[in-house]
Formats: C-alpha cells, sequence, structure tokens
C-alpha cells in the first residue's frame, strides 16, 4: 500500500498515480479538452454579463451595467406594453356607467372578458367555475335573485357583500327559531312540510298543515310574504320555485328553521379595481339571468 | 500485581462524560415536559426523557460487557469498528420506504384531494415537509452517515475515533429524524423549507452533527495511508458545509425555554436569502457532494477499474465547492431580491455546469475497459444510470437558472420535476447501488437475488421517467397558461382552469412514484435475504468482498 507505484493501466493505456487506498487507484488523464473549454466559456459568458446587467454590490450601490436594465423598470415597459395591448378601452371601461357598458356592444365584450377570468379567480371558489353555484352558494345563471338581478343591483352586492361587516351590504338573516325557542319541534316539523308543499313538493303523511300554515303565516310570511314568493329588500328567497338555495329535503328544511342561515359574501370594493367591479358586475349580469 | 493492575478495567472520561451528560438531559427535560407550554411540546421533552436515559443505561452495560481495551488493530489489519455503519445503513432501508411511501401518498392527495380525509394531521401541509425530510435527511442522511464510516475506515485503514462518539452519531441522527417527523404531523415547524424543525431539534442536532465531524476528521488523522483519498473530500466538504448552513440559516430566538416556538433572526428579503443560500447548499452538499462521496468509492470498487481522472477530480472539486455556495439566489430571480444578487446567482449557476459534470465524467469513464460490466452487473448498471442522471440536472439546474427561462419554469410543476430527476435519479440510484454492496459487505453474505436488483432497476426506472416527464408537461403547461393573454389583453385562463389542467398528469406522477416504492420494496426484500442468509460469502479473489 504504502510505497507508490505509478504503472501504465493495461486496458486503457494510461497511467496511474501510483496511490493506492483499500484496492482502489487513480488514473492520471489529463482533463478532457472540452470539458476545460466549456468551463472557460461559461467564466467568460458570466464576466461579459457582469458588465452588461447589474452584477456586483458597492458600499452604498452595485455596478450598474452597461444596458441600464433593471427589473423595476422591465416591470413598468410590460406594464406600458399591456396598458397599450388593452387600448382606449380601459379607460372607456373606468369612466362609463353601467348603462353605458352594457349599451356599447364592443364595450360590452371587452369588460366581459375582463370580468371572466376575474370571476373565475375570485368568485369560482364558493359560486362554481360557471356561476352555477352550490348548496349555501346561490346559482348566478338563472333569473332567481336572492338581492337583485339589475346591474346596480349586483354591482351593490359585489361591492358591499352580504353579512360581511360592511354598512353598504346586504344584511338579512333567517333567525334560528328552534334554537331561540320561538318555535316547538312539532311546528317547526309541520312548517317544514308546508314550506314543501308551496312548490308542489310531497309532504309526509299525517302532516298537519293547517299548523304549518299558521306558523309560516305568523312567523315566516314577514320575510317570505304571505304566499312565500319571497323579498328581494331582505334577501329572503322565492319558495316557490322549486330553486332551492340549501337544499329540497325535509332534513335540510328543518335544519335552517332550527339553526337559521347567515352565509357571508366577501366585500370586494377596495380588494378589487373599479374596473374590475365594473366588468364582473356585467359579467354575472349577462350569465343568463340578468334583469333590466 | 502490575498484570492485573494494568488489566483493571476502568470507565473512560468518554463513557463517564457522555453518561452524565445524558443524566444532565434527561433532568432537564424531565422540568421541561413539566412546565410545556403546549402538549406536543411536553410530548417531545419525554421522548428527549426516554431516549437521554437510556443512553445512559447503554452506556453503562456498554461498560460493563466490553473488553478492558479495543484494540486499533487484529493481527496487523485495522479492527474497523461496523457496528454504527450497519445500523444506519437498515436505517436508511426503513426511512427509504417510510419517506417514498409518504410521497405516493401525497402525489395522490394532489390528484385526488378527499384523500386528506379532513384530518389535519395528514393534510399536504404536514405531509409535505416529513416526505421531503423522510428521503433527504432521512433515508439520504443515513445513506451518507453509513457510507461515510465506512469509507474513511478502509480507505485511511483506521478504526473510527471514539467508542461511544460513533453510536452517538448514528442514534443521536436517527432521534432526531423522529423529533422532527413527528413534529410535522404534530404542526411544528419553523416555517423554513427543508429546515422545519424548531429550535430545540437544531440545537440537538447541532451537537450530533459537531460530532460527527470530530469522528470524521479524527479518523482521517488516525489514517495510515499517506494520502486522502478523493471520496474523503467530498464527505468532508458535507460535513463542514452543512454544519454552517445549519447554524446560519437556524439562527433563532425561542419564545421560552418551554415553548416549541422560536422566532428567525432574519428578516423579509434577508431572510429569503438567507434560506436559500442554505437551500441551495444543501442541494450541493448534502445531495451533490456527499454524494459524489459515494460514487468515488462505490463505482471504482464494483467496477473494479482505477478512477478515469485524479485530475479531474481535483479541478471539479475545488470549483465544486467554490461556486456552487454563490448560487442561492436563483431561487429568487424576479423578486425583491436585488438585481446584482439574482445576477450572481444566474452566473455562478452556469459557471457551475462544467465542475459538475466533472463528477459524471469521472464516475461514468471509470467504466473505461469494463464497459461490458454494464450488461451483467445491475448493480452498477443503477450506479452509472444515476450518474447519467446527475449529469441530466445538473444540465438542467443551470438552464432553469437563467432569468428567461427562469420566468416560465419558477413555482411550476417543472421545478418538481427537475428536483426528483436529481433526487430519485442521481441521489435515490447511487444510495442503492451503494446498499446493494454495503449490505453484503458487512453482513459477509453474498447478494441474495441480482435478478431481483435487474427487476428493481426496470421498475423504479420507468417510475422515474412517467414522474419526471408528466411533471415536464405539467410544468410548462402550467408555465404557458399563467402568462397567457387574450388579445384584448386580459389573462386567458384562471388559476383554477390551470389546476384542472394538471390533474391526469397529477395521476401519472403518482403512478411514477407508485413503480419507484415498488422498486425499493423489492430491495428492501432483497436485503433483508441477504442479510438472513445462512451461507458466508465465499472468500472471492474479487477486490469487491473487503478482505478482513
Amino acid at each position: 500500500m504504502a510505497e507508490e507505484r505509478k504503472e501504465i493501466d493495461a486496458l486503457t493505456g494510461t497511467p496511474t498515480t501510483g496511490h493506492e487506498w483499500d484496492g482502489l487507484r487513480e488514473l492520471n488523464t489529463p482533463l478532457p479538452r472540452w470539458w476545460l473549454w466549456l468551463f472557460y466559456i461559461t467564466i467568460v459568458w458570466s464576466i461579459g454579463y457582469w458588465i452588461v446587467y447589474p452584477a456586483w454590490p458597492l458600499l452604498t450601490n452595485s455596478t450598474q451595467g452597461v444596458f441600464g436594465w433593471h427589473t423595476r423598470s422591465a416591470v413598468v415597459a410590460d406594464l406600458d406594453e399591456l396598458k397599450r395591448q388593452r387600448g382606449p378601452m380601459m379607460d372607456k371601461l373606468a369612466t362609463a356607467s353601467l348603462a353605458e357598458i352594457a349599451a356599447d356592444p364592443q364595450l360590452l365584450d371587452f369588460a366581459r372578458a375582463q370580468g371572466r377570468v376575474a370571476f373565475a379567480d375570485n368568485c369560482a371558489p364558493c359560486h362554481g367555475a360557471g356561476g352555477g353555484g352550490a348548496k349555501g352558494y346561490p346559482n348566478l345563471n338563472d333569473d332567481d335573485w336572492l338581492w337583485g338581478g339589475k346591474l346596480a343591483e349586483i354591482e351593490q352586492t359585489v361591492r358591499h357583500g352580504a353579512r360581511a361587516g360592511d354598512d353598504k351590504g346586504r344584511q338579512g338573516n333567517m333567525p334560528a327559531f328552534g334554537r331561540d325557542n320561538v318555535l316547538k319541534a312539532n311546528e317547526i316539523s309541520a312548517v317544514a312540510d308546508y314550506v314543501r308543499s308551496l312548490s308542489g313538493l310531497s309532504t309526509e303523511p299525517g302532516v298537519d298543515l293547517a299548523l304549518g300554515k299558521k306558523v309560516f303565516a305568523d312567523n315566516c310570511a314577514v320575510c317570505h310574504g304571505p304566499q312565500g314568493k319571497g323579498n328581494r329588500e331582505l334577501g329572503s328567497p322565492n319558495l316557490t320555485d322549486r330553486i332551492w338555495f340549501y337544499g329540497p329535503d325535509k332534513a335540510t328544511i328543518m335544519q335552517g328553521i332550527q339553526n337559521g342561515r347567515g352565509g357571508v359574501m366577501p366585500a370586494w370594493g377596495g380588494r378589487l379595481s373599479e374596473s374590475t367591479i365594473k366588468a364582473l358586475t356585467v359579467y354575472v349580469h349577462t350569465l343568463g339571468g340578468g334583469e333590466k | 500485581m502490575a498484570n492485573l493492575l494494568t488489566a483493571r478495567k476502568t470507565m473512560t472520561i468518554g463513557e463517564g462524560g457522555s453518561a452524565l451528560a445524558f443524566v444532565g438531559l434527561a433532568l432537564l427535560s424531565i422540568v421541561v415536559a413539566a412546565k410545556a407550554y403546549t402538549p406536543e411540546f411536553a410530548f417531545h421533552a419525554y421522548l428527549f426523557t426516554a431516549a437521554s436515559t437510556a443512553a445512559v443505561f447503554a452506556i453503562i452495560n456498554r461498560y460493563y460487557e466490553r473488553p478492558i481495551e479495543t484494540p486499533l488493530t487484529v493481527d496487523g489489519k485495522p479492527n474497523y469498528n461496523m457496528g454504527p455503519v450497519k445500523f444506519a445503513s437498515v436505517a436508511a432501508v426503513f426511512w427509504g420506504i417510510a419517506g417514498f411511501t409518504v410521497g405516493l401518498y401525497i402525489a395522490l392527495e394532489l390528484a385526488f384531494p378527499f384523500l386528506n380525509l379532513d384530518l389535519p394531521w395528514i393534510t399536504f401541509g404536514r405531509l409535505r415537509p416529513l416526505h421531503t425530510s423522510a428521503v433527504i435527511f432521512a433515508f439520504g442522511g443515513n445513506v451518507l452517515i453509513a457510507t461515510s464510516l465506512y469509507v474513511v475506515q478502509r480507505t485511511c485503514r483506521a478504526r473510527l475515533v471514539g467508542e461511544i462518539a460513533p453510536w452517538f452519531v448514528v442514534l443521536g441522527y436517527n432521534f432526531f429524524i423522529v423529533i422532527a417527523g413527528t413534529g410535522y404531523l404534530l404542526g411544528i415547524t419553523q416555517s423554513k423549507e427543508y429546515a422545519e424543525p424548531e429550535w430545540y431539534s437544531d440545537l440537538f442536532l447541532t451537537v450530533v452533527w459537531v460530532v460527527y465531524f470530530l469522528v470524521y476528521l479524527g479518523t482521517i488523522m488516525r489514517r495510515t495511508e499517506p494520502h486522502i483519498y478523493v471520496a474523503n473530500w467530498f464527505y468532508l466538504a458535507f460535513i463542514v458545509t452543512i454544519a454552517v448552513l445549519h447554524l446560519g440559516n437556524n439562527a433563532s430566538v425561542p419564545v421560552s425555554l418551554f415553548s416549541p416556538k422560536s422566532y428567525i433572526v432574519w428578516s423579509g428579503v434577508q431572510d429569503a436569502m438567507v434560506q436559500w443560500w442554505y437551500g441551495h447548499n444543501a442541494v450541493g452538499f448534502f445531495l451533490t457532494a456527499g454524494f459524489l462521496g459515494i460514487m468515488y468509492y462505490f463505482i471504482p470498487k464494483r467496477a473494479d477499474r482505477p478512477v478515469y481522472s485524479y485530475r479531474l477530480s481535483i479541478i471539479h472539486f475545488w470549483s465544486l465547492i467554490f461556486l456552487y455556495i454563490w448560487a442561492g439566489p436563483h431561487h429568487l430571480h424576479y423578486t425583491a431580491l436585488p438585481d446584482w444578487a439574482q445576477t450572481l446567482g444566474m452566473t455562478f449557476s452556469i459557471m457551475l455546469w462544467m465542475p459538475s459534470w466533472g463528477g459524471m465524467i469521472n464516475g461514468i469513464m471509470t467504466l473505461s475497459g469494463a464497459w461490458d460490466k454494464l450488461r451483467t452487473d445491475p448493480v452498477l448498471r443503477m450506479m452509472v444510470v444515476s450518474v447519467a442522471f446527475y449529469g441530466m440536472s445538473t444540465f438542467e439546474g443551470p438552464m432553469m437558472s437563467v432569468k428567461i427561462v427562469n420566468s416560465l419554469s419558477h413555482y411550476t410543476d417543472w421545478t418538481i420535476g427537475h428536483v426528483h430527476s436529481g433526487a430519485l435519479g442521481w441521489v435515490g440510484y447511487i444510495s442503492f447501488g451503494a446498499l446493494y454492496c454495503l449490505i453484503p459487505w458487512l453482513w459477509n453474505r453474498p447478494l441474495y437475488s441480482l435478478k431481483l436488483v435487474n427487476w428493481h432497476f426496470w421498475i423504479s426506472t420507468i417510475g422515474i421517467v412517467l414522474y419526471i416527464s408528466a411533471m415536464w408537461v405539467s410544468g410548462i403547461l402550467q408555465g404557458l397558461m399563467w402568462r397567457a393573454y387574450t388579445s384584448l389583453g386580459f389573462l386567458e385562463y384562471s388559476f383554477v382552469e390551470t389546476v384542472e389542467a394538471m390533474h391526469p398528469f397529477y395521476v401519472i406522477r403518482a403512478l411514477g412514484g407508485l413503480l419507484f416504492l415498488a422498486g425499493a420494496l423489492l430491495m428492501a426484500f432483497n436485503l433483508w435475504k441477504t442479510v438472513n442468509s445462512a451461507v458466508s460469502a465465499a472468500p472471492a479473489g474479487l477486490r469487491l468482498a473487503p478482505a478482513e
């Protein structure tokens, strides 16, 4: 082991270094030329890059590079390019009223293009990718509006949200009739069946619909209306149209009467730009149920 | 009389000192457990109490059972200390299977999110660091400790320094892994990628690591060979640099001795920079330098050929360790990091290309004159393919560090694919190859089945190819969808639409992971049969079998 025996490796014809550890030896092959040259090229290229771009820190600043390129100015240039691409339509969208947008097919297309992605990024998690809704999150494709389907009404909901702590937001609540001991269990059961009967759904055999009707008139009609047609002032849903906010089965209805309902929609004003809110309003309005 | 005196057994300073230190740690842990702010922290303190108490008993037991003196040589040959090496190799196989399994599960969670079953402990956020730490630090770390403690003894012809110390390194490191892993599941984290364990785990690891360094360096200084073998340069670079990175990145102030929470001393972009100085060099020194150490011993040994070029090994070693340490900022392109730092990170990554390939050349060209062995020896084939993957990912890495490429690849699955071509291909395969060599040598048994190794090789190679190609396609698709604008100047796709588009690739990725895990299970079975075989290895004329 210890003595150095430089020998020629028979298979490659290359001399060894003469060292040996645990039977391991090393050939004394020179550095591959292509490897060395590529290494030099990457070094030269890097030095060139340092000359051209900001590279080495100095006491108070860094070398600036002869191209004068900076991330910040590059972002400004990118944004300018985007502004140019969006063109004068963007300024028009910012100043136009909702009615003007709806009346101008070109501007409407433009607003919808912005609204689609803004909707998918901000609204789709609750309302679904196509605005189809989910349990507790209204479908925005139909004309069954909780708070109104006119442009201004939609805008108010988008901007101020529902029960989100915004003074101008939508505030109505379904009270917890059971939990707060307003109604007894048999009354809740009876009124739930009565509510199902309003849209022609089957009721449990032997149920006291007369009691249900009385309970409804005494407790529910004040918000949902004597016929159960709902009231957009209060965001109380129409109970006669077979379109259900939480679900048509009796258990779900009873759950709502027992514990109340009060889902939250965030207030988007201040979070999204003015033109984005307008674009979203127009987009939702044109999904299928917009009202004049 | 004189004989009797010299033959009397006395407790060494190491034994007495470490026993006392463990008694102290046990007492401290009991106090911490009693006053801990959270039940999770109390649980960890109790684990520390139990482990230190067990350590005290183990040290005393060992004292009564050990011979009076452990000779450094027997019949003129070094009396190698292979116990800790055996433990770490078995731990490596165990943690490897565990880490791959968790990886497969989180891949399935990404494809089918209901699999988190609404349980906080198994959500993606907690299992992901469990996976990364299990494969990098538990599997990779144990492979590195096992092979380094084996290689340093064999190539220095010297017994490991210390008797308690090497065991403390191996057992202490694995205890750290248990603390880290259970911490992730219980929600204890300092939220730094690849450095999630909290302050008390970090402090304990620091002690373990310093002892590891001293054992390693001491053994090199005890060597009976005139020169230090190249594998040891790489192992030593790995041990020293990881210590520095660990200390720098984990500098934090604990809320209290009784709280698991601490606050990092760095803030804002400085914190980000320190984090990626650490993160990238964990790749450079843990997953590259350390595993190059493995390559430099096990490939020439298995191929029974000299290392291709001594000169290349010197140049690529020094250029690699000098350049790697600068490359971290390429993880922070187009962020608040100043332009000059981004430039340096990118250009040093480009210059790193050839030093990395130096290792690949030395690994692959060592087979000059012995290429036929690739056909007959699947273990060697696994290690050579590993080096090929190393070459591929060290080309891809510099390319992705170029800002214009990075603007497409950053934050996409392309990064995940890149990491896994290095992790599964390079780190995984060189580790499997080393374990297939090491375990038969350590237990002095012939490998149970080369045919199974061949199956392992092909099954997991298909797995790797599925994994990385799925991530390339998904990553580039993601990057293109994120930057797509309509003619009107608005984003073409929302984020959820891009997530939806990833689904088929996530399923393919999980399938690739399943194949990789299946291969590793074959390996575990093969190695288990090897260790439990009744046959001793024939004293083959091959240099493969260590001449004990």
